[in-house]
């Protein structure tokens, strides 16, 4: 049995330690917003906050999550993921929008640490997420709108 | 197999009769087919007849639904049903728009949800009348179709309120979903709904002068689908859920060519979580509670591949036998010219080159997966249902009931670009191989893992052009030579006897032949090999290859006659003011004539695909170590009408972001019948850091719609080797550009 918080709330799992957070969360929690990409933590798709920080949880075994706060898309509730939601709808980032939970999770939690990220901040904390429609232009433009918005 | 049929033989057997909503018949596609080639031109079909409720869907009482596209509910919703797939292209949106704009509806009161299998009702006349969405077709096929939906709609709705109130309706105006009469009259959608449904179904209607659009043209207009994808509620393939659903992977065989000899199951049995091991014609399905003890499973499996059959041996060999090929000559003409071999001989120089184009992966983000449930006595489906018509056929016949035992309930997709439309339908029959073998009545999701997807099959084949240009004295070509070895995608599918013609198969040589440019004297043959590849098409298909081609060779023949490349090009453009156009728009937007700072150099190139112009020009630098950086590429499209002005943007955008990944990086390489790449760490695809700045200009026109999903893919990988070869003076004859290191002059 493992206990950790989702989203603010305590749950307790039962299942093989090993067992990647992703599937946990999707399979086990029923939370469907964060995806499935690659399971070798290089495409984002699973991204999320583990202890506010962004991690793919395809990569991160259940057991690490024991005791510690995990927030998916589900969960976002900061000034910084109000801000970034609110531009990438109003700019229409998403294509296909499977990568975007991840990428969203990702560019708040970059908010979140640095509310003036440059262009060259950008790359470093999105360069983790693919987005194959390359709705890159969009994103780079809705974390600034974003951040315009946080510092105003 | 299912691999030489005519598509008649596939299409639903009420076909022949069907003269309603698509105008559309069995016989008319074949005809039709024959005609016209890949994309048709079939008269754009109308949508009056009435249409059985049965067909889409029960229509409660009350609710307003003259066609099979517009249903208004008395709480004032208006719900679109949305004929075309979305996989991220903005389809739906763009249909809506339409939609939404002859009935006056306001954005804000439009609903959408994607049609049932249904080809009579739903089909796409640019693809021969089955329904699928491919080709950049979905705005194209349905503009004066939805115009007429929605112009049908709005006139029974005005009819509705000239009765109840009395009063002529011309005396009537509609605007965002409400009815204005004289006296201050108003009324919603909504309250006329009940109405509006017991009136005639009018067979003319007057659509609106484009001048009066509010939503077509209007950046305004944004897309429907932001929110969901936004918060992560959307609802993918992989995130339906249902009772008691099950989750399976396929053990696959290990290389193309393999077959199963045995398998032991004990230890993938032993799993906690492991259901059911099941023999499937993909490979050995393991069926669990979830994803991760299906993976688990599956690693679990002992197997024993029979590999005697594996191949192909290998790329290189393959680029060999081709590169072979293309100097033996010989195969199928293409378009020749008498007077060819004379010409040539006149030429006072002429310039070759042979290029390499390796297999291409889609890798869409949502790897390939199905929902399929066998239950009392019928099959339902849940999944990325692009040509449905396809897939309703397959999955009926894998599940062994009739047609109208199974519903297909079409999901959006995390990306296609070709992927999601096969003629095999296979994510969707494997899942209701799995569904049927485990003989429960439980749904289960077969999910291929990332590495299931890439290692696959399905790619944008590989290719070999061989290419010889005679320049006269004047420095103008006078004769073109050209023969092209690759996989037809088209061979192994249905419509094969449609639409290879002569032994040519279209989506191989579109972009050579025919082309824009006038090409003096031509010889332009094709051989097509068959390999255990199963080939596909990949966002703008031949283009993909024939673009990089001809626009590169445009350059190289400017250089050597000492011209210009953009002047170059437009002396070879008769009667072209289209293709001319974006050229001259996306050279003077770029500041073509203006100089650049050093290191950096510019490159053009232009492609005609799915009826729409698209030109580019990519600035490009080079990095410390020899790699191309692409900082800026100025887009031009005219895609006639601009429906939805920023997702055509987007388009571009993306289509820039696609085709530049495969031009740095895309590359199956295969050995001994097995792919190498198989993940995103071994197959590259473009991040944050290397898209380059993209600025869109939009040709106002008010010719016919025309797509734009394809179009922005293939100027970018010729217009980036054009600047290489400014910068480097190396010319780039293979793809992907990380083979190659380049220097500065």
């Amino acid at each position: 049995m493992v206990t950790f918080k989702l989203n603010g709330e305590t749950r307790e799992v039962d299942a093989d330690p090993n067992t990647p957070l992703l599937w946990i969360i999707r399979d086990d929690l029923g939370l469907t917003g964060t995806k499935y990409g690659c399971g070798i933590a290089q495409c984002g798709a699973c991204t999320v906050h583990f202890e506010g920080a962004p991690v793919r949880s395809c990569s991160l075994p259940l057991a690490a999550a024991a005791g510690k706060n995990i927030t998916t898309i589900e969960g976002l509730q900061s000034k910084a993921a109000q801000a970034v939601q609110k531009a990438w709808i109003s700019m229409d980032v998403v294509q296909c929008g499977y990568c975007q939970s991840g990428q969203i999770m990702s560019a708040v939690a970059l908010l979140e640490q640095n509310a003036r990220p440059s262009d060259a901040d950008i790359d470093g904390a999105m360069a983790g997420n693919i987005c194959r429609c390359a709705t890159y232009q969009r994103i780079r433009a809705a974390i600034h709108a974003a951040s315009a918005e946080l510092t105003a | 197999m299912l691999d030489s049929a005519s598509l008649a033989e596939w299409l639903p057997d009420d076909t022949d009769a069907a003269d309603g909503a698509t105008g559309f018949t069995r016989r008319g596609f074949l005809k039709s087919a024959a005609a016209a080639g890949f994309v048709l031109a079939v008269q754009l079909p109308l949508a009056r007849k009435a249409f059985a409720a049965a067909d889409v869907g029960i229509v409660p009482p009350g609710d307003f639904a003259p066609n099979a596209f517009i249903r208004i509910a008395p709480d004032n919703t208006v719900l679109f049903v949305i004929k075309h797939f979305e996989m991220g292209q903005g389809a739906t949106t763009g249909l809506a728009t339409i939609l939404a704009e002859e009935l006056d509806a306001d954005w804000s009161q439009v609903r959408t949800e994607y049609a049932p299998a249904n080809a009579a009702l739903y089909g796409n006349p640019m693809v021969g009348g089955a329904q699928g969405t491919g080709g950049s077709t979905a705005i194209a096929n349905s503009w004066m179709q939805m115009r007429e939906a929605g112009a049908t709609a709005r006139a029974m709705l005005v009819a509705a309120a000239a009765q109840r109130w009395k009063v002529p309706a011309d005396k009537l105006t509609v605007s965002k979903g409400v009815i204005s009469g004289p006296g201050g009259k108003k009324a919603s959608f909504g309250e006329l709904a009940d109405a509006a449904a017991k009136l005639p179904v009018p067979t003319e209607v007057a659509l609106k002068d484009p001048k009066d659009f509010v939503l077509v043209g209007k950046t305004a207009t944004r897309r429907l689908d932001s929110k969901a994808k936004s918060t992560g509620t959307a609802m993918f393939t992989i995130d339906v859920k249902l009772p008691g659903l099950l989750t399976a992977v396929i053990a696959r065989p290990p290389a193309f060519g393999a077959r199963l000899k045995s398998f032991d199951a004990k230890a993938a049995k032993a799993v906690k979580g492991v259901t059911d091991v099941v023999e499937v014609p993909e490979g050995v399905a393991v069926v669990a509670t979830g994803m991760w003890p299906a993976m688990q499973g599956r690693k679990a499996l002992k197997l024993d591949w029979d590999l005697s059959e594996a191949g192909p041996k290998s790329t290189e060999a393959m680029f060999a036998d081709y590169k072979a090929l293309a100097a033996k000559g010989g195969g199928v003409t293409v378009q020749r010219a008498d007077d060819h071999a004379a010409q040539m001989k006149k030429a006072a120089k002429t310039i070759e080159a042979v290029y390499e184009f390796p297999y291409l992966a889609h890798a869409a983000m949502e790897p390939m997966n199905c929902v399929a449930w066998l239950h009392d006595g019928v099959l339902e489906t849940w999944g990325g249902h692009q040509f449905p018509t396809f897939d309703h056929m397959l999955a009926a016949k894998a599940a062994d009931l009739p047609m109208d035992k199974v519903t297909l309930h079409t999901l959006i997709s995390g990306g296609s670009f070709g992927r999601r439309a096969n003629s095999w339908s296979d994510f969707t029959v494997e899942a209701v191989h799995v569904a049927k073998a485990i003989k429960r009545p439980v749904p289960v999701r077969v999910q291929q893992t990332r590495e299931d997807d890439m290692r696959g099959g399905l790619y944008r084949p590989q290719y070999v052009h061989a290419v010889k240009v005679g320049l006269g004295a004047d420095q103008r070509p006078l004769a073109w030579q050209h023969t092209i070895v690759g996989q037809s995608i088209i061979a192994p599918t249905p419509l094969a006897g449609a639409l290879i013609k002569d032994g040519v198969d279209e989506t191989t040589v579109e972009g050579v032949w025919p082309t824009p440019y006038t090409l003096p004297s031509p010889d332009i043959t094709l051989q097509s090999p068959t390999q255990a590849v199963r080939p596909l098409w990949w966002r703008s298909v031949g283009n993909t290859h024939t673009g990089f081609v001809m626009e590169t060779m445009m350059d190289e023949l400017a250089a050597a006659a000492g011209q210009d490349p953009l002047a170059f090009r437009l002396a070879m453009l008769k009667d072209q003011p289209r293709f001319a156009g974006v050229l001259k728009l996306a050279a003077e937007k770029a500041g073509w004539d203006q100089p650049l700072a050093k290191g950096k150099a510019r490159g053009i190139a232009a492609q005609f695909s799915f009826h729409s112009y698209v030109a580019q020009v990519a600035e490009v630098s080079l990095t410390a170590d020899g790699r191309p950086k692409v900082e800026r590429v100025v887009v031009a499209v005219d895609c006639g009408v601009p429906v939805n002005p920023d997702q055509i943007v987007a388009q571009m955008e993306g289509g820039v972001g696609f085709a530049l990944a495969a031009a740095l990086y895309g590359e199956i390489e295969i050995e001994n019948g097995t792919p190498k790449q198989g993940n995103f760490d071994s197959y590259r695809v473009l991040r944050i850091n290397e898209m380059p700045k993209v600025e869109v200009h939009i040709v106002a026109s008010g010719e016919a719609p025309t797509g734009v999903g394809e179009p922005g893919v293939p100027p970018l990988a010729p217009a980036v080797a054009n600047a290489l070869a400014k910068l480097t003076g190396q010319r780039v004859r293979r793809l992907p550009l990380s083979r190659t290191t380049f220097r500065l002059t």
